[in-house]
């Protein structure tokens, strides 16, 4: 599983706004009987940075998810792609902050039965810049 | 006694026969039943810790993962921290309807206070609309309870039931006619 981003953050009055560009490459498929099996209907996968802040001592924000059901390609090769949701923090906890943890994660959604929440193996840390970027936009 | 089905006009003969010892007995046996049912239903919400440890989907805002007659089994235990990505049914503050969405942010202090955003997945923006007027964030207290198994259409009677009240008063009719009128042999 590998991730590369690019990331800066923008004033937005109170709180600070990450803008993450990320590629990701996955293969769900990896072990032998791979994840899909009889009983599993859908894969819910998100992206999801984690990092402490002055704040708050965790913080997680889902920046991108997308549903693969049975059937679809278990490759994920995505480039270039944007967070799809706000990354807003409580407060300026992104500014200079240098370890934003990303990580792959899916909830396991069976035909019947229980719903497991899987984190994948390998994550990526990303520092966020000291200063406010206003010329690039989003 | 006559153990086998016996035809409808000889039903009513029994029932006028019946002595008042016997009626007195399947009563009973009826109480029983349901003092049963009731016990089960409390002793799941102490092992589950949540006040409604099974719930029906009412909604397809989690479409294609649950869909409306769904039904969902939840725990509530008090350590268990929220992290992003946990399904939770939770109810807004004054609303008696619990919704089940996801949660896709957490922001969480040192000493465990934490508040949280929620997002159906099959929507396309985020619950704030359905917070509160001037709330933006859930708290630990509005979490009925986390998704932990679910079972496809089996609430589907429930939502019947809720939708046509006839069908219950029907089904309940049903079921009392039987226990009432089913003899031992």
């Amino acid at each position: 599983l590998r991730k590369n981003v690019e990331d800066f953050t923008g004033p937005r009055g109170r709180s600070d706004l990450g803008f993450v560009t990320f590629d990701v490459t996955a293969d769900i498929l990896k072990r032998r009987h791979g994840i899909f099996d009889w009983n599993v209907k859908q894969l819910f996968l998100y992206l999801s940075a984690e990092y402490s802040t002055k704040n708050n001592a965790l913080n997680q924000v889902v920046l991108w998810d997308k549903i693969m059901l049975r059937g679809d390609n278990p490759r994920l090769f995505l480039k270039d792609m944007k967070s799809k949701y706000f990354f807003f923090d409580d407060g300026n906890g992104l500014k200079g902050n240098r370890n934003i943890t990303l990580t792959l994660s899916w909830n396991v959604v069976p035909n019947a039965g229980i719903l497991p929440l899987v984190t994948g193996s390998g994550h990526v840390s990303v520092p966020f810049p000291d200063i406010y970027e206003t010329t690039k936009s989003y | 006694g006559r153990c086998r089905g016996v035809p409808a006009m000889d039903l009513f003969g029994d029932l006028r026969r019946m002595n008042k010892r016997q009626l007195y007995y399947q009563v009973l046996n009826f109480a029983m039943i349901v003092s049963s049912a009731l016990m089960i239903w409390k002793g799941l919400i102490v092992i589950t810790g949540s006040e409604s440890p099974i719930v029906v989907v009412l909604s397809g805002s989690m479409e294609p993962a649950f869909h409306r007659g769904d039904l969902l089994f939840l725990t509530n235990f008090h350590d268990d921290p929220i992290r992003a990505g946990e399904i939770v049914v939770f109810k807004v503050e004054g609303r008696d309807i619990p919704i089940v969405h996801r949660v896709i942010k957490i922001h969480e202090k040192e000493n465990g206070n934490i508040k949280f955003l929620t997002k159906g997945d099959n929507n396309e923006v985020d619950d704030r609309g359905l917070y509160k007027e001037g709330q933006n964030w859930l708290e630990k207290k509005d979490v009925v309870g986390r998704a932990r198994g679910f079972l496809p259409y089996v609430g589907m009677v429930t939502i019947i039931m809720n939708d046509y009240p006839k069908f219950k008063y029907a089904l309940l009719a049903v079921m009392g006619a039987y226990v009432l009128l089913k003899r031992e042999s």
